[in-house]
């Protein structure tokens, strides 16, 4: 059955209503959160657990064993800190954005909850720095939540201090990398730090740190309203709860919609973006989780489930559930191509396989984009993806191979016929 | 990465922005944002105040703001760090202007969501009216700058001109927003997509369409 309104986390999505203090608590917001404190911590870590709540960023790390890393109590008088990621940028991607402009109260009362039952003193959203008008009214909202009490000293009566501030970033999409992210907030260049030491020993000015997607905070409240076992009645096993879907490209109408997990891919077309442009015979090919996942064919994804698993098994992810959506008129090899110049533009330069191999596999992508190559160097490609990856120290050395291989896999012919063709043209020019 | 020079130290450049200083306005904005860090962590103020800094440039040569070397000195000595510290920060983020940009920085969005949804037309309307990358055009209204996605792509095309976004483009509308700010009005911001709210589908809702009307409580119906 479809998920119905009521089960809807984000009911604001469209901004229809205003995003203010007085109109969330209308919706239900901010309703007796210190009731929800009093669960106490252990209470709230375990229910998170039994929604089977899966991070919303993108890895799918289970939210709820993530809080629980985090030490009880501090032996030694560091105190332990909350980075909220609102850095989104990975192309396709666009829901935190809706949940900062139309309903960021869920997101602040999200940050207490979470943050209280992690024991941490302070919360950080990293917020990009291209969402400028998202971060006015996110600043806007947080001072609303302090005058009304709602966090600072005592937050929500609680008894409980819990600060909440707001940082910009300034335009670098590795800062959604959680240890760029922690050097982003210290003010230094958002180059990934060597894990061990992981973020819950030593992040944040070398404090116990989280560093949790915004989705993932902000569902957290209602999941403690409603009951792990309504969260968990949506989606597959391993595949809980409900999500939101951003979808671009070529559908009839493109939006961003909350879903149940596992929802098909053709109802979520069919349902919400109007179909495919030009039907369902005109689709070609589905980026289904954000440009870091590889792309998946027409046919092997109209059936297969929007869920961690259900993509995994197609031989790509859910990602951000960042659905790109690719018909028949895409040039497929220069879709992928202009994703190989963004890593290239984007790579933080630390890694050398990162930073020279994004702009060597760029170069070739477009020389394969015009068939300017030799057929071997398809190969040589695929070999020069398989050498970044996995050999850097954050993964954007992987989020650039994959779109290749994944082109390559499926769309090789394709490659080849625009070699032949040009290959064929020269030929005849020479004789 | 990305290609990005800092403008040449010169004597005009030192005589020009030499004597930066908050404004009285920007110096209590200052404040408040370093208590927001902890003590002793005043570094973390660095990209705010680079912010502050290149907007009140901004305010002082009509234009986005940009980041000359005797400013970023300024944020250095403010926060008590060395200046190299700073220009690393302002060079490794490209929302930091290095060199002056126009009353107008046109940012069209070019990642792969953008371009499926026609941003080659948008950079040809770009280019047909000769606006400079890197540079500013001789009415110093506009700099052209193609960036990576910008988050907006349920509505996408988009472009981003200095603090406002313009959504579900065409190469007309695009035009159209170009000339209203040209003769200074201010165009409607988000999407230009007549009907369409937000990032809704257009036309009937597929979902929550008791939202459109009244704040509706969905609670009584758990």
């Amino acid at each position: 059955m479809a998920l119905q309104d009521k089960d809807r986390i984000f009911t604001n999505l469209y901004g229809y209503q205003p995003w203010n203090l007085a109109a969330a608590r209308a919706r239900g917001d901010w309703d007796n959160t210190k009731a929800l404190m009093e669960r106490g911590r252990d209470a709230i870590i375990q229910e998170i657990k039994d929604s089977g709540l899966r991070g919303r960023g993108g890895a799918g790390f289970p939210t709820g064993m993530k809080w629980s890393f985090m030490p009880k109590e501090s032996k030694d008088g560091r105190p332990s800190f909350l980075v909220i990621n609102a850095d989104e940028s990975e192309p396709g991607s666009c829901k935190d954005r809706e949940i900062i402009r139309h309903d960021p109260h869920k997101l602040i009362e999200g940050a207490l909850v979470a943050g209280f039952a992690m024991g941490a003193r302070a919360a950080y959203i990293y917020i990009r720095g291209e969402y400028i008008r998202e971060a006015e009214t996110l600043f806007a909202a947080v001072a609303e939540a302090y005058d009304a009490g709602l966090v600072g000293k005592n937050a929500s009566g609680s008894g409980y201090d819990f600060d909440v501030f707001v940082h910009r970033g300034a335009g670098a999409y590795i800062c959604g990398e959680e240890t760029a992210m922690i050097e982003s907030i210290e003010g230094k260049k958002g180059q990934p730090r060597l894990k061990p030491p992981f973020p819950a020993g030593a992040g944040l000015y070398g404090c116990p740190t989280t560093v949790n997607n915004v989705e993932s905070i902000a569902v957290a409240p209602t999941i403690l309203r409603r009951g792990a076992g309504w969260f968990a009645s949506f989606g597959r096993e391993n595949n809980k709860g409900t999500k939101l879907f951003q979808i671009s490209g070529h559908v009839n109408k493109p939006c961003v919609v909350e879903e149940e997990m596992s929802i098909p891919f053709s109802e979520l077309i069919e349902k919400h973006c109007g179909g495919i442009r030009g039907g369902k015979d005109n689709l070609l090919a589905v980026i289904p989780g954000g440009s870091s996942v590889p792309l998946v064919p027409a046919d092997q994804i109209w059936d297969a489930p929007m869920d961690f698993d259900g993509l995994r098994a197609v031989g790509s992810g859910l990602g951000t559930a960042a659905v790109i959506v690719m018909d028949k008129s895409t040039d497929i090899v220069r879709a992928i191509s202009r994703l190989s110049y963004f890593y290239k533009h984007e790579s933080c330069g630390q890694c050398t396989p990162c930073r020279e191999g994004t702009g060597w596999m760029w170069r070739v992508m477009e020389r394969l984009r015009k068939g300017d190559a030799d057929v071997q160097e398809i190969d040589m490609l695929w070999n020069v993806t398989k050498q970044v990856e996995g050999h850097t120290i954050c993964a954007l050395g992987d989020a650039a191979a994959w779109p290749i291989q994944g082109l390559i896999r499926h769309f090789r012919p394709e490659i080849e016929r625009r070699i032949a063709e040009k290959g064929g043209a020269l030929r005849e020019a020479a004789e | 990465m990305a290609d990005r020079h800092i403008y040449p130290d010169s004597p005009e450049l030192r005589a020009r922005w030499g004597n930066f200083a908050w404004t009285e306005a920007n110096a209590a904005k200052a404040k408040e944002i370093v208590a927001r860090y902890p003590e002793g962590r005043q570094r973390s103020a660095s990209m705010p105040l680079l912010d502050l800094a290149q907007r009140q440039v901004g305010a002082e040569t009509n234009t986005q703001g940009w980041l000359p070397i005797p400013v970023m000195e300024y944020v250095a000595n403010y926060l008590d760090m060395p200046i190299i510290r700073v220009v690393e920060v302002a060079t490794f983020y490209t929302m930091y202007n290095l060199v002056p940009v126009g009353k107008f920085h046109v940012q069209v969005c070019g990642t792969t969501p953008c371009m499926l949804r026609g941003s080659d037309d948008l950079i040809s309307v770009c280019k047909a009216k000769k606006m400079p990358t890197g540079g500013v055009s001789e009415d110093g209204l506009w700099t052209f700058t193609e960036v990576e996605c910008m988050g907006n792509c349920s509505s996408a095309p988009m472009v981003q001109i200095n603090d406002d976004n313009y959504e579900d483009l065409t190469a007309e509308r695009f035009e159209g927003i170009l000339d209203a700010l040209a003769r200074g009005e201010s165009p409607k911001t988000g999407t230009q997509e007549p009907g369409r709210h937000t990032v809704e589908p257009v036309g009937a809702l597929s979902s929550l369409t008791a939202m459109v009307n009244e704040n509706h409580d969905y609670r009584g119906e758990w």
